[in-house]
């Protein structure tokens, strides 16, 4: 029988489709037949009649949720948050790492690198409770300090307006020391003769950074921009369900937990998968409509 | 050498004065909490303790570890974070061996399946109910097997194998007569060492400060993650039961002392690595940094 290279190169190879087979199945289960159980949301799902012996109800769920009063709540403080974290939290790591980058190496440097790095290792349930602890109406740091300049004591977490800074703030506090290293590794990238010619040309430090060190670092700024979007349905949903309490919710409650709330406290499956799809979808538009963007302007994009 | 101007100078102030502030910003509150923990329940709960511990008492300590709960939390965590870190590095280095060759045919299409994978889900409840299915809701296998495989690692792995060992060495073996198998064993292993450990502290760290996956489908306390016992303690109020202390107002003061002590219990094991382990990390991010 006569068989093309390809073919040969598989059988050869047969090894290694052993080895992916483990991890494939894995992908397969526990990734893409989800994505097909997403049918549900189209569904009347019940346990008895199973996945695909439930009855098609169309949009039905979808337009229960599009005509629910919170659904311009959910979406508009899904939106207000994503959005208001990307732009807080996208320029401070790369002022950050701009500045680590002026300091001669040396103790300081280390040092502000070290302990700037390390919140990111904190789990989310310990930043969430030391946000807590910290802004605690009674015994907390903040309102100690509020204090002393006279300013009788918040409960900041009691107050829905305060909700979004807390949420941002607290995760810049926990994440810019990381993402200031991959910055830093990409000023490490920059070529040295650019500098050079920058000195020669007279620039000042100022200069310098906004001439060679900011275009230097654009690609993986867009990168990181792009990943950014993508992140944030998923990454919003555990901190925002623990920072929230019966009196922030309406400004806590977003897309995410409403999910789990339908989907796991009340059991309605359908209804929360629609919703859940509503989200996904929504991100994966947001993803490709950014890394459009980030490519026209920047010239590097994910795919 | 070039004497620096004026403008130049005030700008390095500016940028001391700026770097002085992110570390204090980052530093005080973790001080606040170490100082907290080590103080007097007293002090703590009427607000004098700042950043610097007020009557020193290891009380807060006491009462955490003799705790059944948490020491049970702790031990649990301790099991998923070593079982799910060996599964989890095995798993992904079958997937990036693979990937990595280039004779590997249809290693595109497989690379875009899995990527896409972080692009677009199915959700919550349609995982939750494949986790079901397979009859895992409540055991130990719950937290280890659903998310075994980070697609971000394997995309690491992939381009260290790919770049950082050289060609020759596999080819070298295959004359040689080596099977994938004794190329993975005795190539890549003892080579990528470094990419290996980045890879598997992350994993481990991840696993060690994840409560989500315990909360949807443990139902068990007795199988409990030490995450998801600190957030019933330090995010929901409930009282440990451990606690058989005379009054209730010495009583409050010491719950409010144990959420400090325990927010350091449960960090300080991942901080304690983190200096040894940060300069590899960096390493690993800017592997990850390479477009592959």
């Amino acid at each position: 029988m006569a068989t093309s290279p390809r073919l040969r190169r598989i059988r050869r190879n047969w090894q290694l489709y052993l080895l992916v087979a483990v991890p494939v199945a894995y992908f397969a289960i526990f990734k893409y037949i989800p994505m097909a159980n997403a049918v549900i949301a189209f569904k009347d799902y019940s346990v008895l009649d199973g996945i695909w012996g439930s009855e098609w109800v169309g949009f039905r769920h979808f337009r229960a949720f599009f005509d629910n009063p919170v659904f311009w709540t959910l979406v508009s403080n899904t939106f207000i948050l994503s959005a208001y974290f990307l732009l807080a939290s996208f320029p401070i790591p790369i002022i950050l790492a701009l500045a680590l980058n002026e300091v001669r190496r040396g103790f300081f440097q280390r040092t502000v690198q070290l302990v700037t790095y390390a919140p990111y290792f904190i789990s989310t349930v310990v930043v969430v409770s030391m946000t807590i602890l910290i802004l605690s109406p009674s015994v907390g740091l903040a309102n100690d300090a509020l204090g002393l300049f006279g300013i009788p004591s918040i409960d900041f977490l009691g107050n829905p307006d305060y909700f979004r800074h807390i949420y941002v703030w607290s995760d810049i506090w926990q994440t810019a020391g990381y993402s200031a290293v991959v910055y830093m590794a990409a000023l490490s990238g920059v070529d040295p003769g650019l500098y050079e010619a920058a000195r020669v040309d007279g620039a000042s430090r100022l200069q310098k950074i906004i001439h060679v060190d900011l275009p230097g670092i654009m690609p993986t700024a867009a990168i990181i921009l792009i990943l950014g979007v993508g992140n944030i349905m998923a990454v919003g949903f555990e901190k925002a369900f623990l920072l929230q309490n019966p009196l922030n919710l309406s400004k806590s409650e977003i897309i995410a937990t409403y999910t789990y709330k339908t989907g796991l406290l009340n059991a309605d499956f359908s209804q929360a998968t629609a919703v859940g799809l509503f989200n996904s979808a929504v991100n994966l538009v947001l993803l490709i409509v950014v890394n459009r963007v980030a490519k026209r302007v920047s010239g590097s994009g994910l795919w | 050498m070039v004497r620096e101007s004026r403008t130049d100078r005030l700008f390095m102030v500016a940028v001391y004065v700026l770097l002085a502030t992110f570390l204090a910003v980052v530093l005080l509150p973790l001080l606040y909490i170490l100082a907290s923990s080590l103080s007097d329940p007293n002090a703590v709960s009427s607000g004098r303790v700042t950043f610097w511990p007020v009557d020193f008492t290891l009380r807060g300590f006491q009462v955490a570890l003799s705790d059944p709960q948490i020491l049970v939390g702790f031990g649990n965590s301790l099991f998923y974070t070593a079982v799910g870190t060996f599964v989890s590095v095995s798993l992904t280095l079958m997937l990036a061996y693979p990937l990595s060759r280039r004779d590997f045919v249809g290693g595109g299409l497989l690379t875009r399946m899995i990527v896409f994978t972080m692009l677009f889900g199915g959700g919550l409840i349609p995982t939750y109910l494949v986790v079901k299915s397979l009859g895992m809701i409540d055991t130990r296998w719950a937290l280890i097997v659903p998310n075994a495989i980070a697609v971000w690692q394997v995309i690491i792995a992939r381009t260290y194998l790919r770049h950082s060992i050289p060609r020759e060495l596999f080819e070298a073996a295959e004359i040689d007569g080596a099977s994938h198998f004794r190329v993975l064993w005795s190539i890549v292993l003892p080579l990528a060492k470094p990419m290996i450990a980045v890879i598997a502290l992350v994993y481990a760290i991840s696993q060690w400060n994840s409560y989500f996956d315990a909360l949807l489908y443990l139902k068990s306390d007795d199988l409990y993650p030490l995450q998801l016992v600190l957030r019933n303690i330090l995010v929901l109020n409930t009282q440990s039961n451990g606690m058989d202390v005379a009054t209730a107002m010495e009583r409050q003061q010491l719950a409010d002392l144990l959420k400090y002590s325990l927010i350091v219990i449960s960090t300080v094991p991942v901080l304690l690595i983190y200096p040894f382990v940060a300069r590899h990390f960096t390493k690993g991010l800017m592997i990850g940094s390479v477009k592959g």
